[in-house]
């Protein structure tokens, strides 16, 4: 019943006013969320903020203080088991168990998601040889490098085909080759399976790149939602003019103008942070015309991690 | 239900039992148990191992010792190695974890005490022939794989409650060794210090009722102390307490 409501709902999960206090801290304050199945969901925050309790809240790990959740159609603190039968998680650690090989530990995982051997053989060759792991599913886990254990781990979570998939910070420790791979590894797993993401992560280049929605955090609480395009176009875009002969009253000028929210002289360029609809063109020509000369000009839209930086400072 | 257990108890001995023990460690230890208690001491005692009801001790005490030196690690040796909330967020039921970790190393005793008690039978054949086949008697034949079982299971049932919360396995060993010295010298004190009317009394009531109803006696108190041990661990198992420990 609730199952199918969920699919008709289109909502993997959501949480109304979700809220979890530890002693003296409150870890998620009245989280609000609704995330539509099939998506990859970027879930950003600085460390602390409250990410790894929300999966773990999510999951029925832990109980909420108050609030609610509801995950795959079904509340969290009533159906926390059904909950974790259909998802998948990937937490702060891979969970490996590092004295069996890489065969052993799906295998197992395999048994415990119920799944007929024959099965279990051919999805573990089907999760493994795309990883690159599948020549080397009898090694020993404890020896391989952080990069293979998460990609093993990936592997695991996805093992049972679960409709839901939940990865805290999965490139968190490894430097940026495995970083990458891993990522083109979620992506393109993400894309074939067919499954919703909750990625959690403070890699924000992570989550331009994988999610189609994201949501940021700090302190426990949801300071913004949406997708990534839409996050960047709150934050305003900028324009970097390079040349010479720019000077104080260029920068006053420039500063007055309406299209300009603030200007200032970086390494003998302008760089400025400009209003909606701004007309760089416009503002050249009045570098020009009051003396500048112009010989490069280039105009960025705001990253993710500017978004995410401007959302930080706005709650200090 | 019974799948899961055994899911659970096929992961443990696969991981700490086979995988976790080197030569040097626990197969050492193994190997040096099984010719003290299935070579040397039937060998050193002749008929008297195979007649007596005395070396029932023996069977109780080894898979006693022999659990209690691994069984600390399976919950705290589980979230030492961060592979704990990975199992908790998994669709196992509570109990499945739990009893499974408890039949694993229960059967690893017991396992262990049977093997043994069979190899002694062997070699107490060998080395004190009498021109036929000695067994055990009935009694002691049943009592062997009964009191190894319950032996086994306590050591099973109190490790793995103490390993619960134990923040690692090195902890929850120590604590679970006092446990053991407990049990085994409480008792050995408590009646020392009994008046010795109060034992006579104690002696004469367990010779009244034979050694049969003696061991049956022990037998049920070592099952329900099993099973309020098992209960407890069953209680105190909280997913969301583990997952934050």
């Amino acid at each position: 019943m609730t199952h199918s409501s969920s699919s008709s709902n289109g909502y993997a999960l959501r949480t109304d006013r979700l809220t979890r206090d530890f002693k003296t801290v409150r870890a998620v304050d009245n989280l609000g969320i609704e995330v539509p199945a099939g998506i990859v969901f970027g879930f950003l925050g600085p460390n602390g903020s409250g990410k790894t309790t929300t999966i773990r809240l999510l999951l029925g790990l832990i109980e909420p203080t108050s609030g609610r959740a509801e995950v795959l159609g079904r509340d969290v603190a009533r159906d926390g088991a059904a909950v974790r039968t259909e998802s998948g998680a990937l937490l702060e650690h891979p969970g490996l168990y590092e004295r069996m090989t890489a065969e052993q530990n799906l295998d197992f995982y395999g048994q415990v998601w119920r799944l007929a051997a024959p099965e279990r053989r051919a999805r573990i060759r089907q999760l493994l040889e795309p990883l690159g792991l599948w020549d080397r599913r009898r090694e020993i886990v404890g020896t391989w490098s952080r990069g293979m254990k998460q990609k093993l781990a990936v592997a695991r979570t996805l093992l049972h085909r679960p409709r839901l998939v939940f990865l805290d910070e999965p490139t968190a420790g490894l430097d940026p080759v495995a970083s990458a791979a891993l990522r083109d590894d979620l992506a393109r797993l993400a894309a074939s399976e067919g499954v919703t993401v909750f990625l959690t992560t403070h890699h924000l280049a992570e989550a331009e790149r994988l999610c189609g929605l994201v949501a940021v955090i700090r302190q426990g609480r949801l300071l913004a939602v949406g997708h990534p395009d839409t996050l960047r176009a709150r934050s305003s875009s900028r324009a970097e003019v390079a040349g010479r002969n720019f000077d104080e009253d260029v920068l006053a000028e420039l500063r007055g103008h309406p299209h300009v929210r603030s200007a200032s002289l970086v390494n003998g360029r302008i760089a400025m942070d400009l209003a909606d609809g701004a007309d760089v063109a416009a503002l050249v020509s009045l570098i020009v015309g009051r003396g500048g000369l112009v010989e490069e000009v280039r105009r960025d839209k705001a990253s993710l991690e500017d978004v995410f930086l401007t959302l930080m400072e706005e709650e200090l | 239900m019974i799948a899961d257990i055994l899911t659970v108890a096929r992961k443990e001995w696969r991981e700490y039992v086979l995988a976790g023990t080197g030569l040097k460690g626990g197969r050492m230890g193994l190997l040096i148990m099984l010719v003290v208690f299935g070579v040397f001491l039937p060998a050193q005692n002749g008929m008297e191992w195979v007649s007596s009801p005395a070396p029932l001790l023996a069977w109780s005490w080894v898979p006693l010792m022999l659990v209690s030196g691994v069984v600390a690690d399976s919950f705290a040796g589980e979230r030492e190695r961060h592979t704990l909330e990975t199992l908790l967020a998994s669709r196992l039921p509570d109990r499945a974890i739990l009893i499974g970790k408890v039949a694993a190393v229960a059967a690893y005793g017991w396992g262990f005490a049977l093997l043994t008690a069979v190899l002694s039978l062997v070699s107490v054949n060998a080395f004190h022939w009498q021109g036929h086949l000695v067994m055990f008697p009935a009694v002691t034949a049943v009592s062997i794989p009964v009191f190894s079982l319950l032996t086994a299971m306590l050591a099973a049932s109190a490790g793995v409650l103490v390993s619960l919360r134990a923040p690692t396995a090195r902890q929850a060993g120590q604590m679970l060794s006092i446990a053991v010295m407990v049990v085994l010298f409480v008792p050995i004190f408590a009646v020392r210090a009994l008046p010795a009317e109060v034992r006579a009394t104690l002696l004469a009531v367990a010779m009244a009722g034979g050694v049969q109803m003696t061991l049956a006696l022990a037998a049920l108190v070592l099952a329900v102390v099993d099973a309020a041990l098992l209960s407890a661990g069953l209680m105190r198992f909280q997913r969301s307490r583990l997952s934050l420990d």
